[in-house]
This record gives C-alpha cells, structure tokens and sequence, in this order.
C-alpha cells in the first residue's frame, strides 16, 4: 500500500491528478491510498508552490501542472 | 517487475524534428492561403463592393482565420518556452533577492513561468513563506495574468509587433514599479497572521528529463488546451471589431479616446478596473478603436485595467492578504497603469 497526497485547493487539474494516479495505480497493479491536501498552509508547507502536487510516501515528487501518466507510473512503481 | 506500461515507447530524438518540420510547413501554407481565399470566399457575398456590410463581412472572413492561426502559433512558442521554467525554480532564484532587481527579475519571470490563476494563493504562499520579499512577490502576481500569452499572441496577430512590444515593455513597467512601491512600504504586517508565522523548508523536486520531443508536445498541448478554451471568445471579438470596422466613421473616437483628450486615461482605467473579461475578447475589440482613432496609451491602459486586476482572484487573495493590502494592491496598479497610459499618450 502507498500512501500518496495530491496538494490543491480544488481545481479541476488537482481532481484529475488524483483520478489519474487511482487509475495508474490500477493499472500496473500497485495499492495506493490517495489523500488530498486542500489546506493552504498544508500546501505551503510541502514546499508545493504550483499546484497540483503529488507525494509519493513522504516525498516530493511533481509540482505545477497535469502530471503524464507514465511519469505516475514510474512514482508508483 | 513486469511491464505493463501503456506509455509508447520512446520515439527517437530525430522524431521531433520532422513532426516540427511538417507541422511549421502545414502552418506556413495555411497563412499563404489566407488572402486568396479569404477574396474568394468574399467574392461570393450578395452584397455591393461599397456597402458598411461588405466592409464588415470582408473583415470577419478575414480576420477569423488570420487570428486563429496567429494565435495558435503563438501560443506553441510560449508553451515550448515555458518548459525551461517552473514556479520551484522561480522561486529558489528570486528567494532573499534585493528589491527592484529582484522586482525586475520577479516581473519578467512571471511572462515565462507557467501559472494558472487557481494557484495563485499557493504559488502567494510559497513564495512568502520562502522568504521571497514581498513586493517581489507582488510584481510576479502583477505580471503573470496581465502579460499573458493570449493577449501576446492576439496583439501581435491583429495589431502588429510594436504594439505587442509596446504592451510587454508597459506591463513590465507596471509589474516592477507597483511591486517595488509595495515592497517599500512594508506592509508585511498586513499579511494575515498565519501567513506571517508560515515557515516552509525549501524542497528539491527530483529532476526530470524533459527531451526536445517532450518541449513540443507541451507546446501542442497549450494550443489545444488554450485555443479550444477562447475561440469562441476571440469570434465574438472580431464580430465586434468588424461592426466597428464597418460602421464606424473614421476618426470619430479621435475625440473621446484620442492622445488630445488627457482624462481618457484615467476614464479607460476607471471603466476597465471593475469589468473582468477574458484578454481574446478584449484585443479585437482593440484594434478597431486603435484604427478609428483612440490613441495607444489610452487603448492599453484600458486592457490591462481589465486584465491585470479582476475580482475573483482579489476573493481568492482575501485568504491571505488582509483587506488594506488588497485595496494597496489593487490602488498602486491601477495608479501604475494610469501613470504609464499618460506617459505613452504624451511620448508616442
């Protein structure tokens, strides 16, 4: 099971990342658990200053912008 | 671990220059066409060569096409570009920078990082609590939505490249000047208190390889994802502009929008600041004032009064900005873009 965040204050991109990892997650067979950050200060204080955001078990890994679904992969893997 | 990856397999690096190649190729016999077929079409029209319709309608055939295409080219260019940049490296470069150089740096890096305008609180946040000043911070949030690439692509299109420039270099001068005046008075008080106390860690984001092929699908997503949102717009823009073009009387805007009449700008920005619209509706609308005689300061200033202050983003900024800042905010950018319309008036 990975734990994942996805930071945004609820745009549509940040909803779409969220659904893009559940779905990339599925696809290479990987459990995920995926929380989304909606707090400002949270936010802030991932070091996430364009969002959507995306953290893989504790770590940082993208920031501003519609991830590529071969990219989630390679986070979930 | 086995592959069950449904991403294609790497194309070669070659790849990208051919699709460029040929897609420069289709664009550039596109816009070669135009005149041609744009006469053709209008040869069609039921209508006398002389006619304010005629007039109207040549211009709507025209126009349409030449903008569209116009724009998309444009929009590719600043999407390709805006892979080199990203609000992390933004804010690392600008973080304990001085003032006024770091104005300047923070206005033109706000034309080139890409930002959307649901991030503007974060990208507020992360930038503050990075220990970037604030009115550095500022000029980045004056300069990004207001030099946009619509606006850039659409001006270009439709009025030509000096007043483009002319419009970058007024932007700019706006961004840098309202956020070195915030930055030196201090107002960092007036943030909300929880902002003030927010601390973060600078993050180091793992570095991604971005190839020249992975630049390019970029730029064709910005076009897809920008020009399928403001066609429409930019439709009813040229319906607009046509009707002027038309109908209108030349020189009849000399009088109320031109560079003689010195509170057309305060008038334009006093019109401007409370409407929002979007920048593709606005410019073809622009450029027929520009040709019935309004005079360039006074036609920008009313553009970027628009464009650069807008209320929902002001709702969206009361999370983190008191209402005093808000109104400071807002008063030095409108004085800014009043200042620089007199200024273009009395210069050009």
């Amino acid at each position: 099971m990975k734990h994942v965040k996805v930071f945004g204050p609820g745009c549509a991109r940040c909803q779409q990342t969220a659904d893009m990892v559940k779905s990339e997650a599925a696809k290479i067979g990987v459990e995920v658990e995926v929380e989304k950050v909606t707090d400002y200060a949270e936010i802030a204080k991932a070091g996430v200053a364009s969002t959507p955001g995306v953290m893989v078990e504790g770590k940082l890994v993208h920031a501003g912008g519609l991830p590529k679904p071969a990219d989630v992969q390679s986070w979930l893997k | 671990m086995s592959e069950i990856s449904t991403s294609p397999a790497p194309r070669p690096g070659f790849v990208w220059a051919l699709r460029s190649a040929l897609g420069l190729a289709v664009w550039v016999a596109a816009y070669a066409a135009l005149d041609p077929v744009s006469k053709w079409l209008v040869s069609f029209l039921p209508l006398a060569h002389d006619g304010a319709l005629y007039a109207a309608a040549a211009f709507f055939i025209y126009e349409v096409p030449k903008v569209l295409l116009l724009l998309a080219i444009v929009v590719f260019g600043i999407g390709v570009i805006r892979t080199f940049f990203s609000v992390e490296r933004t804010r690392a470069f600008l973080a304990g920078k001085n003032e006024f150089a770091g104005n300047v740096g923070a206005a033109s890096l706000g034309i080139v990082t890409p930002f959307c305008s649901c991030s503007a609180v974060p990208m507020f946040l992360g930038f503050v609590s990075a220990g970037v000043p604030l009115g550095v911070t500022f000029s980045f949030l004056i300069a990004s939505p207001m030099i946009n690439e619509v606006a850039l692509g659409l001006l270009l299109a439709l009025v030509g490249w000096k007043v483009a420039a002319t419009y970058l270099v007024f932007g700019l001068s706006v961004a840098i000047v309202a956020g070195w005046i915030i930055g030196r008075l201090h107002l960092e008080s007036w943030l909300e208190p929880w902002v003030q106390s927010l601390r973060a860690a600078p993050v180091e984001l793992p570095d991604r390889k971005i190839t020249a092929s992975d630049r390019v699908d970029a730029g064709l997503d910005a076009v897809k994802d920008i020009v399928g949102k403001v066609w429409l717009w930019v439709v009813a823009g040229i319906a607009v502009g046509a009707f002027i073009h038309g109908y209108v009387p030349n020189g009849v805007l000399a009088a109320i929008m031109g560079r003689d009449a010195w509170w057309s700008v305060p008038a334009a920005v006093a019109i401007g600041v409370p409407m929002y619209s979007n920048a593709a509706g606005i410019i073809p609308v622009v450029e027929a004032l520009l040709e019935k005689g309004a005079a360039l300061g006074t036609v920008l200033a009313f553009m970027m009064s628009v464009t650069a202050l807008s209320l929902p983003e002001m709702i969206i900024l009361r999370k983190v900005l008191s209402v005093r800042l808000i109104a400071v905010f807002a008063g030095t950018v409108a004085v800014g873009i009043l200042a620089v319309g007199t200024l273009f008036n009395v210069l050009f």
